[in-house]
């Protein structure tokens, strides 16, 4: 029974969902609406359970290790100032509120730092994955120097057939391999999705 | 002062010439929600000198607003502009489904089994503009059926067929051939290596939602791993990056190891949640990576830019790397930076692969044999178009 009860709601809602997408009606797209809700309504509720367990964590990490306790420290400080920077509406609408302020001036940049570390990380893997160890290698190597040099001045006819060759390698084989991971992607979807809604694939249930 | 004047009389000339467009008719647009009128006329002569068509329509209003307008009553000033098209296009297709009451109301709105009423005209070059054609009706009807998915439900209902027949096959003790899948093959390799170095295993569910395919498929290689670790010992890090995944990512878990026979192992804090937002998730778990120094980490499921941020961090630390997922552009990032990669489909094809149960085995058959199908179409629409340069396959596959 246990068991049986998930697997009959998942089979009802998945159901539901697939006849969904044939009607295009006000009613059915009301339905889909209201599902959508249902799954936010779902993550609000979980929230206190990933809150409690970041706490738990962060605070068991900071008994555990010295060295940890001033991040550790940290990490809390700034969940409890956003918790209170945003208590009342009227604290965090505004564009200066100390809410926005720590928003838009500590994490926007903390991100954006972050995230530019992918052209360092780009550089390594390239360096990592262009050595031609074996001849598949090799193409893979010529391939990317030819479309770099799409980006640097050359002089012509030069540059106008190396930018139609990397244009030709760019839409013709390299959209084909698109293509086709994609045309699996899809149909895999489609069967797993099959699989969770006949019961037949259960692991994200805990149970197989 | 005169060659003004004769300028102005040739563009007043100009303006009475341009003919009104021919033919207008409106009619429920179809396949949608109830709210959209499908408007067609007749293309205007390339003599005529139409440069493109301005739809009107008289607005929407709320009952309390007052009656509905009628071409009858309306005054030229009620009627609202909805859209310009440019020539060559003979229909149009009006879509507002925005309903707002009170004083902000929406005009454009169109209610679903409420009557809307249209006129258009040509515009010339310059401002020359025609008369207005006589007004034409129309009411929309939301749709039960859409006309132009048929062929998605002929290629599902066919999936389901195959995969129901090869199922039955398989349990019948057919054997059906699965070819090896390295990313796979080496789960437990690299599960042996953490446990002969005492190094903890990184998990990691990428930055996807429970609702993802993806993650679903995810959590099957994560139970897999969770039995062999519970079995060895090992201690498996999973952290997730929004709590329904953390609560799914813990059953799953706790379930292996029961299954393992050691659930005294098992250890909820070790599946934690860090941040719903990529980059601190990010860093987190890189910070893990380098202060647990890992063995082995695996990344299976929904990944963006910070794949390769994962994957170069697991790099720079010496653990062996397997790493799968179903978005296209992060592939050549995982193929770069790991040592495994699960492409796509691989990723769904990991059950089948790692249980060998006949029910999971069937449906992977019949996707095969259905992508088979696909790309004999495929073909035959290369060469449909090619040789005889009609599109019947085309129109077949995507029907208008």
């Amino acid at each position: 029974m246990k068991r049986q009860v998930p697997i009959f709601l998942v089979f009802l809602c998945g159901l539901t969902m697939v006849i969904q997408f044939f009607v295009p009606h006000d009613y059915s797209d009301v339905l889909f609406q209201y599902a959508n809700d249902f799954v936010i309504v779902i993550g609000i509720l979980a929230l206190p359970v990933g809150i409690y367990s970041l706490m738990k964590n962060t605070v068991n990490k900071a008994m555990r290790d010295p060295k940890e306790r001033i991040f550790s420290a940290l990490t809390i400080l700034g969940f409890l100032v956003m918790i209170v920077a945003g208590l009342k509406r009227e604290w965090f609408a505004s564009s200066t509120s100390l809410s926005s302020n720590m928003f838009n001036y500590v994490l926007v940049p903390a991100q954006a730092t972050l995230f530019s570390m992918l052209a360092f990380y780009i550089a390594s893997a390239a360096y990592r994955a262009f050595r031609a160890r074996t001849v598949l290698a090799a193409v893979l190597l010529v391939t990317a120097f030819v479309v770099m040099l799409r980006l640097i001045p050359l002089p012509e006819p030069v540059a106008t057939w190396n930018a139609e060759f990397v244009r030709w390698i760019l839409e013709v084989p390299n959209m084909a391999a698109k293509r086709a991971i994609l045309i699996g992607v899809a149909l895999g979807a489609i069967t797993y999705s099959t699989k969770i809604l006949l019961g037949i694939e259960r692991a994200y249930m805990g149970t197989d | 002062m005169l060659v003004l004047v004769l300028l102005l009389g040739a563009a007043l000339a100009a303006a009475q010439e341009l003919p009104a467009p021919r033919g207008l008719s409106a009619r429920d647009n179809p396949n949608d929600a109830g709210h959209g009128i499908l408007l067609e006329w007749k293309a205007a002569p390339e003599t005529d000198g139409v440069v493109a068509y301005e739809i009107y329509r008289l607005p929407w209003r709320p009952a309390e607003e007052g009656a509905p307008w009628t071409p009858a009553q309306a005054p030229d000033s009620a009627w609202i502009l909805t859209g310009t098209v440019p020539i060559p296009a003979t229909s149009y297709v009006d879509m507002d489904d925005e309903v707002r009451l009170g004083a902000n109301y929406n005009p454009g709105y169109i209610p679903r089994g409420g009557v809307v009423h249209y006129r258009i005209r040509a515009m010339g070059p310059g401002d020359a503009l025609s008369a207005f054609t006589p007004p034409v009706t129309a009411t929309a009807h939301g749709d039960w059926w859409h006309t132009q998915r048929w062929n998605v439900l002929v290629i599902a209902l066919l999936l389901g067929v195959l995969m129901v027949y090869f199922i039955r096959r398989s349990k019948e003790g057919a054997e059906l051939y699965i070819r090896p899948i390295p990313g796979l093959q080496r789960i437990d390799e690299a599960i042996g290596r953490a446990t002969e170095m005492g190094r903890p295993i990184l998990f990691v569910l990428g930055t996807g939602t429970a609702g993802d395919v993806a993650t679903l498929a995810a959590y099957t290689i994560l139970a897999r791993v969770a039995e062999r670790t519970a079995e060895y010992q090992t201690k498996l890090l999973v952290p997730v990056n929004e709590p329904v995944m953390m609560v799914m990512a813990q059953a799953t878990v706790k379930e292996a190891y029961l299954k393992a026979g050691r659930p005294e192992v098992y250890n909820p804090d070790n599946i934690f949640y860090i941040s719903a937002m990529q980059f601190p998730y990010v860093a987190a778990v890189n910070a893990l990576m380098l202060r647990e120094k890992t063995a082995t980490n695996f990344y299976m499921g929904v990944f963006h830019a910070e794949s390769l941020l994962l994957a170069e961090a697991g790099s720079v630390t010496g653990s062996i790397q397997i790493s799968g997922t179903d978005r296209v552009p992060q592939i050549p990032f995982f193929v770069a930076a790991t040592d495994y990669t699960l492409i796509g489909e691989e990723l769904y094809a990991a059950s089948a692969y790692l249980a060998q149960d006949p029910k999971l085995v069937g449906p992977l058959k019949a996707q095969d044999l259905v992508k088979a199908g696909i790309l004999i179409v495929a073909i035959l629409g290369v060469l449909e178009a090619t040789i005889l340069g009609s599109g019947f396959i085309s129109n077949l596959i995507e029907p208008h």
